[in-house]
């Protein structure tokens, strides 16, 4: 927010430029004729590759090339909503809880700890099993996994800042909570955000694909990559080809967002 | 010690609650009237009447208002009161146990797997920190992170099982039929916590007390036994804790992959059919075997390190 375009490593700029073009060619690839991921046309099931099909088609004979790109788009959507809310609350939560005194405090660790006394994934399909196939339910549940982390971080590094000098003089000066926030909190706390953010964003690509993957998450015919994944399995000895791309994708995608996370695992 | 037992307790009453209301939710969701489905599951979908279903709403307390439906969940929780399967009508308690074993087996063949992989490759790059074989297993462990374990478990279903058939993709009656699921999640973990013995390595061999140990005269074994093993085991130990979640996770995906009987397996089958009481006591499972490996792990760190009583 504050800093300028902050220093990145080779594997960043690495993980960056994979993320962006795949980005950038899931919203090319609809514009370039392929914007039909469920239209089926059963004649030409595991079509090869050709100018018309640049991937070939599935065991529907849907193209693959507009499955990926909306699958992309889907799993970039997903990932993008559930770390930005999960990071606002989380961090809210975070702040809040350093600052607000000890009763907050208190109350905030609790709902923490109860939402960590699960494992992810099921509370995940936990939740997803309220409503099976929603959308909305897979983001509430994978944000609800997500906040905790940032919430931890957040608050543990905010503590000591408090007591320093610069804040408490600050604070005597008269400015507000907003300005104390954004001068002294946000740049001390700004990278381990956005680095949580990156491993965030690989997690809720996982999550969703793991979903899909076990037929708890979104329905067929929706393209999703864990679903691809699972529904191409059965033709792999006719079709291996088709079932390696969903599974290429999701690695690029993962690996994308770890390599921009950088080292600090 | 009794300061981490009474959290962990906590943090066990906490997730069985957490679970029982997240499920009690799912069952008032269910489509349809909860009577006539009780009775149709016990009396058979031809006996069904409205008195039938009365007598059961009625017996079960279904007229009572929504807040002491909910105590009465939560008291036959706190029982271990299951009740049975929607899907397949057993006790859900008997369908845990049966389950629960194929899961430890296959968690345990899988820690220990991860634990031949990943501690000597661990050892090896941290003493020969930067050399090739390090970045290789650097390049390696990212390569194997960024896949989903199921992706892991699928190439290696290509590998081993159809291209030179020496392993059996599914079953589970020989050893054999173990092999592919444990080695899936075991690469999965190992792939992490290789390079965190490798750290730690790193961090004793360059450490002063390490150099003094060998500047004093002993061997490089000596050294490595009497300053290097507990040093470097208490932060990899201590890390195993936050490894666990992706150990549950891991299970959940690799017993679906290979249809393992075990928990994991069941709780997606759960998800799929809707079988609330099932969901519920899988569910439960994983989060108590969650809290117990943690305990476990907390009181092998009290163990590694008796300097302070910290909980790590």
């Amino acid at each position: 927010m504050l800093t300028p375009l902050p220093k990145l490593s080779y594997g960043q700029w690495l993980g960056a430029a994979i993320l962006s073009l795949l980005l950038l060619s899931a919203w090319l690839v609809p514009l370039l004729g392929h914007h039909q991921p469920n239209v089926q046309h059963l004649q030409h099931s595991f079509a090869p590759i050709s100018t018309a099909l640049p991937l070939g088609s599935d065991q529907f004979g849907r193209d693959m090339l507009a499955r990926l790109a909306a699958a992309v788009r889907l799993s970039f959507g997903l990932s993008l909503l559930c770390v930005t809310s999960s990071a606002l609350i989380g961090v809210a939560a975070g702040v809040i809880a350093a600052w607000g005194g000890r009763r907050l405090d208190a109350l905030i660790n609790f709902i923490a700890n109860t939402v960590m006394a699960l494992p992810g994934l099921v509370l995940v399909l936990l939740i997803a099993g309220i409503a099976p196939g929603s959308f909305a339910m897979l983001y509430l549940g994978i944000s609800l996994t997500l906040w905790v982390e940032y919430f931890r971080v957040v608050r543990a590094s905010v503590q000591p800042l408090l007591q320093g000098p610069e804040l408490q003089s600050s604070l005597m000066l008269g400015f507000s909570r907003w300005y104390l926030f954004r001068r002294h909190i946000w740049p001390a706390i700004a990278s381990n955000v956005l680095t949580l953010a990156a491993f965030g964003a690989a997690t809720s690509v996982l999550m969703m694909a793991s979903t899909g993957f076990v037929y708890a998450g979104l329905k067929p015919p929706t393209a999703e990559l864990g679903l691809m994944i699972v529904e191409l399995f059965p033709y792999f000895s006719e079709a291996s080809w088709v079932l390696l791309q969903p599974l290429c994708v999701l690695l690029l995608m993962v690996l994308g967002f770890n390599l921009l996370a950088g080292q600090k695992a | 010690m009794k300061n981490i037992l009474i959290k962990r307790l906590l943090q066990l009453l906490m997730m069985v609650w957490s679970v029982g209301s997240i499920t009690f939710v799912l069952s008032r969701m269910l489509p349809g009237d909860m009577a006539y489905r009780i009775a149709a599951g016990r009396y058979g979908d031809d006996a069904v009447s409205a008195a039938a279903a009365n007598a059961v709403r009625q017996e079960l307390g279904l007229n009572d208002p929504v807040w002491l439906q909910y105590l009465h969940w939560l008291g036959e929780l706190l029982q271990c009161n299951l009740g049975t399967s929607l899907v397949s009508g057993n006790p859900i308690t008997a369908e845990l146990q049966h389950q629960l074993g194929y899961t430890l087996l296959l968690a345990a063949a899988a820690m220990f797997l991860s634990a031949v992989i990943a501690i000597p490759l661990g050892l090896i790059c941290g003493f020969r920190a930067n050399s090739w074989l390090d970045r290789g297993g650097l390049l390696l462990s990212t390569l194997l992170r960024s896949q989903p374990v199921f992706c892991l478990g699928l190439l290696l279903i290509l590998l081993f099982a159809l291209k030179l058939s020496w392993f059996p993709v599914a079953g589970f009656n020989a050893l054999a039929h173990l092999f592919l699921p444990a080695l899936t999640l075991g690469l999965s973990l190992a792939a992490l916590s290789n390079r965190v013995i490798r750290n730690s390595t790193l961090r004793v061999s360059r450490s002063d007390y390490y150099l003094f140990a060998k500047i004093k005269g002993l061997s490089d074994w000596q050294t490595f036994k009497r300053h290097g093993i507990r040093n470097i085991a208490l932060p990899v130990v201590a890390f195993m804790g936050i490894q666990l979640v992706g150990l549950i996770e891991g299970v959940i995906m690799v017993e679906s992959l290979f249809a393992w009987p075990g928990i994991g397996h069941a709780l997606s089958h759960a998800v799929f059919s809707r079988d609330i009481p099932m969901l519920q006591g899988t569910a439960l499972t994983c989060g108590v075997l969650f809290v117990s490996i943690n305990t476990l792990v907390d009181g092998c760190c009290y163990l590694l390190d008796p300097r302070s009583n910290r909980t790590c």
